[in-house]
């Protein structure tokens, strides 16, 4: 005897939080059903494995049928057909859009579209994450991107809103899609080194002061997606502090006096300084291309963190470095651009702080 | 022109796209009433189109304002090709007809579609304007009530119950149509679902045209059913039980209506006197002619309580003559109704006196012979004819009045079997007459009726007893005589005293019948269907013994019809009650003595047996107290009190052995082991597991014993087809996987709802069909509720808290309010006593003896007509403060569609229904031709059923309620033909919307302002203002 038909359909959905998760990792019924069984849930209730294997696959069909609304948040909270306790929807939505920090790594930067997502099974293979797993992931960044590629204001608080994320997730996604817009590289073998973590960490400076939306007066383009135009152009004025070579000498004199028996590294750090010093203001100078924007990740690692690691300068004197160094800037009076070297520096130290580690 | 209907079309939203290049739709709406339609405006390019319709007005007769549903059809505009359907949504206008449900219907209804299912939502406002129309003649009955629960609402009182209201319609079924060969799928789901609709309003209206007739105002226990005949028509058939309701209010709460006892007699339901009897419009002389000739009837009664009836035994006890009084007075007042029939399952206080048993009829008929399938007299007939039958075994039961009653069919090609059951019972005579004559009578009687056995006393002559039963002094009073078992169709009376708690049975069988043609065929059902009912019957006493219970509460016998078997799926929840005497266990005796290993063999079943017995007292805490043979049959009142108190604080290991000891010495019930297939049912006896711990089911209201339940409650309906293999289908394993099928479906239940545990499962109704050959669908309806496990524990102390608390919860309920209290005071009597007897618990006395002292104080303090002291009371109730507590948590407001909760239950725990809206009765159907891409039967039907239970809360929504209760799934049709990718289903739910109020909100409005959040007319509010 065979069930040819089995449901359950509660007033209220319900909803296992466990088979949840295992339906969001991308497990078949039967290798949910074995899994399970070996958390020993048989065990505690005095269930059958056919209990199991019907109640697993209700559940299943559930989350089927939920997925669709779950794509636009808001007619989860709308509908009519599922009437689910508002805790429980958020959790739905939040777990939905949840990511696996290995995935994420490998797509972050990348475009997102039908090319990459042709590669998903071959990095469903590198990160051990299931097929279906990484195409829910995949979809889900792309769905986001596109609903606010356009639009105006805050990045974070416009997928919060579309999407109904927490504050922390929304964040995530706002480096997601900024990364996915401006194509940065993270994915080559001296960055792996680099979490999402401090990835995102970079993205949320950039997008506080790099973007059209960071100026305070540029009211008609109001955009967190891109990076601004206009300051990537101007910060070539920045290249006349290497290449000025007085102002070098100076600016150099400047930071070693007031950095004298403060760092463990000083002698390397003299010998450096104009080699540091041209890779981060050479950076800048070069935003104006795309494919250098592209590769500024690569470019910090190699023009500065990869020099100062290989010297085992210590964090700590990495920063007494850096805050000098911008400061420093203020005391050269041949030079006018103070504002443009502020926005530039204030968030390229954060970033390279966060990034410098092993 | 009686009635102005209103209805203004305000917006949509989530529309499908219905133009691909635009990926957008241009909507507009067709609101339709009878023969008129109106139009709105075409909304382009939008998924959400805002109308703002101006106000569309139908001018109608409440004639037909109480047939026709409002249909409204939303459909996309184009200009080159024909406007594509959306879908629709039928409103039934049915609630605005009366003055105290819902003044408007406002909301957003799902758009439904039967080959799509919802396709978005549409925001409408209906209102209704009836001019008072005094025609003596018409043929209209707006303002009848009606109510699909199975009891006097909550929130109003019952004057008079009037007695049983029956109406069927006929009309040929549009999927049978000549025109079905060419119209689309589409339209001939959308033909059916509209003629029901109609058939269903217009029932609806002949039966409170009866209703009118009988000067009532309302009807209760309203039950509707459909039958597809197939070829031979679409039935609409209806019963229910007309009654005159008055709404309590708070202003009536507060005068002092009861102060004279004169006046509290006219509080009480009355069966009205019989001058305007219930006469069925059809009530043309029975088809005896051509097609019906085959009338292959017979019935089963099953009696299972003997009675001792009056001038026996009992004439020397002073409850005898009035008894005989009282009895003459209820015979002339019900016989002269052609069916003393009522569909209610719970009464108020002292309706019911005497429950005799079951009473049961069954009747083959053949739908391709009906001589006029077009008109009603047919089935009219056959209705009557086992009515009839009903009535006549209630009478060898020495009763004149059927409870409980229900009627129900079973259709496969053209046999129909046709079902009714109740339990015949003895209604109390002073609500037969009016009360100021009859005042000292009553008094007395009062005095004589011990509480909570009443209704156990056999209604029956002891030396002229129907059948053969083991009768014995009553366990409670002593008086009066009592059978072994008792088996019922109505829920356990409230006074009723149990001891432990209740639990599901169940009874499965299946018979398989050789295929068969027309008169050979309805002959085969016919001869299979009296041993069916045996073994039903016998496997259902069987399992109430091994529970080591003695009677069954709401019982329910479904005989299903298939091609080539019949089933029988009988459920009821089982209780141990004090009046009756402890049942005897079960013992096995074997035909062939000689053989050693088979006499080891059975010794081994029977040790077996009375584990599982002793086991199951165990677990539902069945421990009676002992009482020595010599005292049976003197009257001594004592140790009834005493062992209301022990049963809960002493549940020692050693009393539960003693008592099983004593099967021994009762009368055993024998089974007897003759061949292969009585062992196969001993085990399969044994073969049912119990719930998990945790866990309690039963079908039922509530479960007996438990009634700390808490505000959790989880509504579900569960479907299984199952398709049977099959090579050598025997009987046996038939049987086997009939039995396997519900029992596994029982443990997917237990398993899913294992989060809401220490839980049980409420009004767990089973329903069987066989849509196919090998095929087998059984449907399960109930509500999980969370209880509280740790005031479970002290049983004693939470009965008289929930009395205190019930008696607060009703205390505008002038009708049940001062009987109730009487029970309950008695009931409390035991703590008094118990501080004499046993010192262990005197602080636990004291405790309660305060609570008596209120409960005493309250009942004077009612009895002199103020209410006073009831809120404090309630405040005080520590139970009380938990469901604060408890329900501060989950704070739902912030979501943005409101919630609705649905139960199959009449009440809402920790709730009060401050309004009835209305009843609800939808039927739809749903088709696919798709049934693969929907994710196979499986995923088709799930997303029906969820559509479903979308659409009743948006009609209840609409109508401002926040709960269904009475919730019942009537029917629930699933075919599929999967080689053709197709599948279709009809489901017909019905139930109550109302609006109800959390009691600790319900302190909080009435301490800060009398009317908040409820309706005007709600009298919750007020209370304590």
């Amino acid at each position: 005897m065979t069930n040819e038909l089995d449901i359950f359909v509660g007033n209220t959905t319900l909803i296992d939080e466990d088979v949840y998760r295992l339906w969001l990792d991308g497990y078949s019924v039967s290798d949910a059903v074995g899994l399970r069984v070996r958390s020993g849930i048989l065990e505690q209730t005095g269930a059958t494995a056919g209990v199991l294997q019907s109640d697993t696959m209700d559940h299943y069909r559930t989350f089927h049928m939920l997925e669709r609304l779950l794509h636009t948040p808001p007619k989860l909270l709308h509908q009519l057909v599922f009437q689910i306790p508002p805790s429980r929807q958020a959790l739905l939505i939040e777990r939905y859009y949840a990511f696996d920090e290995a995935f994420v790594r490998e797509v972050l930067g990348k475009k997102l579209s039908k090319g990459t997502k042709k590669d998903l099974d071959n990095i469903s293979a590198k990160t051990g994450v299931t097929l279906k797993s990484c195409r829910r992931q995949f979809d889900n960044f792309k769905r986001v991107f596109k609903v606010v590629e356009e639009m105006r204001g805050s990045l974070a608080g416009n997928i919060q809103q579309h999407f109904l994320l927490s504050d922390r997730l929304a964040r995530d996604y706002a480096a997601v899609v900024f990364f996915a817009n401006n194509r940065f590289e993270t994915g080559k073998k001296k960055l792996q080194y680099l979490t999402f973590g401090d990835l995102a960490f970079c993205a949320e400076l950039m997008i506080q002061n790099w973007t059209p939306g960071a100026v305070a007066d540029s009211q008609l383009d109001d955009m967190d997606v891109d990076l601004d135009k206009e300051f990537l152009q101007d910060l070539k004025e920045l290249k006349v502090l290497v290449a000025d070579k007085d102002l070098l000498d100076l600016h150099k004199s400047l930071v070693c006096t007031a950095l004298r028996g403060k760092l463990s590294v000083f002698a390397e750090m003299e010998a450096n300084f104009k080699n540091l010093s041209r890779g981060l203001v050479n950076i800048a100078s070069k935003l104006t291309h795309t494919k250098d924007v592209r590769d500024l990740f690569v470019d910090l690692v190699e023009k500065f963190i990869e020099p100062c690691r290989s010297d085992r300068w210590p964090l700590n004197d990495v920063r007494l470095f850096l805050n000098q160094y911008s400061a420093s800037v203020h005391s050269l009076d041949g030079f006018r651009h103070q504002t443009l070297w502020d926005r530039y520096m204030v968030t390229l130290r954060s970033c390279l702080l966060r990034m410098y580690h092993d | 022109m009686p009635g102005k209907l209103k209805v203004k079309i305000v917006a949509g939203r989530h529309l499908p796209v219905m133009d691909r290049a635009s990926d957008l739709t241009d909507a507009f709406v067709e609101v339709k009433f009878g023969n008129t339609t109106f139009k709105t405006d075409v909304y382009h390019k939008s998924l959400n189109p805002q109308w703002n319709s101006e106000w569309f007005k139908f001018e109608v007769d409440d004639e037909d304002l109480q047939d026709e549903p409002l249909q409204i059809t939303v459909l996309d505009h184009d200009t080159y090709s024909a406007n594509d359907a959306i879908g629709k949504v039928y409103i039934d206008i049915d609630p605005l007809l009366y003055s105290e449900a819902a003044t408007v219907i406002s909301g957003w209804f799902p758009i439904y579609d039967t080959i799509h299912g919802i396709r978005g939502e549409i925001n409408v406002v209906v209102k209704v304007d009836l001019f008072n129309d005094l025609n003596r003649f018409r043929q209209s009955s707006c303002g009848v009530k009606f109510f699909c629960t199975t009891s006097i609402p909550k929130c109003y009182r019952a004057v008079i119950i009037h007695g049983f209201v029956e109406e069927l319609v006929v009309n040929e079924d549009p999927e049978y149509q000549w025109i079905d060969r060419i119209r689309t799928p589409r339209a001939s789901n959308e033909a059916r679902q509209r003629l029901i609709s109609l058939m269903s309003g217009e029932l609806q209206r002949k039966i409170g045209l009866k209703v009118l007739e009988m000067r009532g105002n309302a009807v209760v226990g309203y039950l509707q059913c459909f039958d597809l005949e197939g070829e031979s028509g679409l039935v609409v058939r209806a019963i229910g039980t007309a009654c005159t309701l008055d709404k309590l209010s708070s202003t009536a709460a507060f005068l002092p209506a009861c102060n004279s006892p004169s006046k509290e007699m006219k509080e009480s339901p009355l069966v009205h006197p019989p001058s305007h009897g219930c006469r069925s419009t059809h009530n043309s002389p029975i088809h005896t002619a051509t097609g019906s000739r085959l009338t292959q009837n017979f019935s089963v009664s099953v009696p299972t309580l003997i009675y001792t009836g009056m001038g026996s035994g009992s004439a020397g006890k002073e409850g005898g003559p009035f008894k005989a009084l009282l009895r003459q007075q209820t015979q002339s007042a019900l016989e002269q109704r052609e069916f003393p029939f009522f569909t209610l399952t719970a009464f108020p206080p002292g309706f019911l006196v005497h429950v005799g048993g079951v009473v049961s009829a069954r009747s083959v008929k053949l739908l391709d012979r009906i001589h006029n399938p077009d008109e009603p007299e047919t089935r009219d007939a056959w209705w009557a004819e086992i009515r009839q039958e009903i009535k006549s075994h209630a009478k060898a039961l020495g009763c004149h009045a059927v409870v409980g009653y229900s009627e129900s069919t079973s259709i496969c090609e053209e046999v129909c079997i046709l079902s009714a059951s109740g339990t015949a019972a003895v209604l109390n005579p002073r609500f037969l007459q009016d009360g100021t004559v009859e005042g000292c009578l009553e008094q007395r009687l009062e005095e004589n009726l011990p509480a909570g056995c009443g209704f156990c006393h056999i209604p029956y002559d002891e030396l002229n007893m129907p059948f053969p039963a083991h009768l014995t002094y009553c366990y409670s009073c002593r008086k009066q005589k009592v059978p072994d078992v008792l088996f019922t169709t109505i829920d356990l009376p409230a006074d009723a005293t149990v001891i432990g708690k209740g639990c599901l049975i169940q009874a499965r069988l299946c018979r398989l019948k050789k295929k068969a043609q027309a008169e050979a065929n309805a002959t085969a059902i016919s001869n299979l269907l009296p041993f069916m009912e045996y073994e039903v019957h016998t496997q259902l006493m069987n399992k109430l013994k091994l529970k080591g219970m003695n009677a069954l509460f709401g019982l329910r016998i479904q005989i299903t019809v298939g091609e080539n078997m019949l089933m029988g799926l009988a459920s009821a929840t089982g209780v141990y009650l004090t009046a009756l005497p402890t049942p005897g266990g079960i013992q096995i005796a074997g035909k062939t003595p000689n053989d050693g290993s088979y006499e080891q063999h059975i010794s081994h079943m029977q040790k077996k047996i009375n584990d599982t017995i002793a086991k199951n007292k165990e677990l539902y805490e069945i421990n009676p107290p002992e009482i020595p043979e010599e005292i049976i049959g003197s009257p001594i009142p004592e140790p009834r009190q005493r062992s209301r108190l022990l049963r809960s604080q002493s549940e020692s290991s050693d009393e539960v052995i003693e008592l099983d000891l004593s099967h021994g010495k009762k009368d055993a019930f024998v089974l007897e082991i003759d061949d292969t297939d009585a062992m196969e049912d001993v085990h399969s006896l044994l073969t049912d597991v119990p719930p998990p711990s945790g866990f309690y089911s039963c079908n039922t209201e509530i479960m007996p014993g438990i009634n700390n339940w808490t505000s959790e409650i989880q509504m579900f309906t569960s479907v299984r087809v199952s398709r049977l293999s099959n090579i050598n289908l025997t009987n046996q394993t038939l049987n086997k996987n009939f039995n396997d099928l519900c029992e596994n479906l029982l443990k997917s239940l237990y398993f899913k709802l294992r989060s809401m545990i220490p839980c049980c499962l409420c009004h767990v109704n089973f329903t069987v069909s066989l849509p196919e050959d090998e095929l087998i669908q059984v449907t399960v309806t109930a509500v999980a509720i969370t209880f509280d496990k740790h005031q479970a524990v002290q049983t004693t102390k939470t009965q008289v808290e929930k009395s205190s608390q019930r008696a607060s919860i009703d205390n505008e309920e002038l009708l049940q309010f001062p009987l109730e209290l009487c029970t309950d005071t008695l009931a409390s009597h035991p703590f008094s006593s118990a501080k004499a007897t046993s010192i262990d618990y005197s602080s636990f006395a004291d405790r309660c003896n305060s609570w008596i002292e209120l409960i005493k104080l309250k009942a004077q303090t009612i009895r002199r007509g103020s209410i006073k002291t009831t809120m404090p009371v309630e405040k005080a109730s520590p139970l009380t403060e938990g469901h604060f507590r408890q329900r501060s948590a989950p704070a739902c407001a912030n979501s943005t569609v409101g919630v609705v909760k649905m139960t199959p239950l009449s009440f809402i725990p920790g709730a009060k229904i401050t309004k009835y809206l209305g009843i609800i009765n939808m039927f739809f159907i749903r088709e696919t031709t798709s049934l693969r891409e929907e994710g196979g039967v499986s995923g088709f039907l799930h997303a029906f059923i969820a559509e479903v239970f979308a659409m009743v809360r948006a009609h209840v929504a609409a109508l401002g309620g926040n709960a269904v209760v009475s919730y019942i799934m009537k029917q629930c049709v699933f075919m599929e033909n999967p080689n053709k990718n197709q599948a279709q289903c009809l489901i017909n739910v019905s139930g109550d919307a109302v609006i109800f109020v959390r009691e600790s909100e319900l302190e909080i409005i009435s301490t800060q302002q009398p009317i908040a959040s409820c309706q005007p007319a709600c009298s919750g509010g007020e209370i304590a203002t």
